[in-house]
């Protein structure tokens, strides 16, 4: 099997997958429930995804879960991307210098 | 919104601004993962190629491990499809926010690029996405993915562990900050985010045995789809 081949098959399968969608529907939908889902997609497939992965993406659990936590906080008090990214890299390595 | 980038440059370099975590964050994360495409045995150009091709973590993940076990190619676009299933849905609900004279080369770039971090930054400003802010995303962060897959497979073990540990948040915090603003402004996605993180967390538990790739896909459907039910937009609501 060659290798540049099995790369070759990953890029055109993951571009079809999202090319396909933004380039033929070109139409508003107007569906109410499609619209409605696709309104709370993005939100719920990020929640999804980030608990409980950023326990497991760290050293310990619990520099991951406080992280987590005040991450929440900090953003809920309007801190914005780059900040309560900043925040949660230095919760994590902070405690860890101590616990780990 | 003209299409010209003198009348866009402030959204770009807003969007570049942007992309610095996302940066750090896919640094760490491609970081290991080019010591894993070492280990499924590739090379580091190979690596490199993989990353800016793909700009996919779990499906390049997939991909790896079937690469390591020498699968067939049937197998392994299978594996690539059902791991980067979720931006089918991503790429649909982005094409409700594309203006319907944004030209086709711009939709061509952000489709390569849609990845969870960059579909969420550009989603979560208001109203049509300006392709402007995403390239200036893009500028920042895609570079990091492909050269950080590179360094990881030329310097394995060199960056320190508690600086990968670190920087491996990062991401996580991102989609915090685009979670949180919108739940705090809407009571439904409030309690959609709140569902999402205790079904993730007991649907991770071993005993279901289903993988991280499809956990997302059939919760992020199934979970959106209640909300759709029960809690319908209005017409006019925020996704205009």
């Amino acid at each position: 099997m060659n290798k540049w081949i099995y790369i070759f098959i990953m890029f055109v399968v993951t571009y079809l997958i999202r090319v396909l969608p933004l380039t033929l529907i070109r139409k508003k939908l107007k569906n109410t429930f499609i619209r409605s889902f696709l309104y709370y997609v993005p939100y719920v497939t990020l929640s999804v995804m980030t608990f409980p992965a950023i326990l497991h993406a760290t050293m310990s659990k619990t520099s991951g879960i406080i992280s987590f936590i005040v991450g929440i906080i900090a953003a809920w008090f309007g801190a914005n991307l780059f900040k309560v990214a900043l925040i949660c890299c230095t919760l994590v390595f902070v405690i860890e210098y101590f616990i780990v | 919104m003209e299409y010209k980038f003198g009348k866009n440059k402030n959204i770009f370099f807003l969007g570049v601004r942007d992309g610095i975590p996302i940066a750090l964050g896919y640094f760490a994360v491609s970081f290991s993962l080019g010591i894993m495409a070492t280990k499924s045995g590739l090379s580091p150009l190979q690596a490199l190629v993989a990353s800016f091709l793909n700009n996919a973590s779990a499906g390049e993940y997939a991909g790896f491990s079937m690469i390591a076990i020498s699968s067939s190619y049937i197998e392994i676009a299978v594996i690539t499809l059902i791991a980067n299933a979720r931006y089918l849905l991503m790429s649909i609900a982005l094409s409700q926010r594309i203006r319907k004279d944004t030209p086709l080369h711009h939709i061509l770039i952000i489709a390569h690029l849609l990845t969870d971090e960059i579909f969420a930054v550009s989603i979560a400003r208001p109203g049509d996405v300006n392709p402007y802010y995403t390239f200036g995303v893009i500028l920042t962060a895609s570079p990091a993915w492909a050269f950080g897959t590179f360094f990881g497979a030329v310097a394995g073990n060199i960056l320190p562990i508690r600086l990968v540990s670190a920087f491996s948040v990062a991401l996580y915090g991102m989609f915090i900050a685009i979670i949180i603003p919108a739940a705090k402004s809407d009571k439904v996605i409030l309690s959609l985010v709140i569902v999402s993180f205790l079904l993730s967390y007991i649907f991770s538990f071993d005993f279901f045995r289903i993988s991280e790739g499809i956990k997302t896909i059939l919760l992020t459907v199934v979970i959106s789809a209640l909300g759709a039910i029960f809690f319908p937009l209005k017409n006019g609501d925020s996704n205009e």
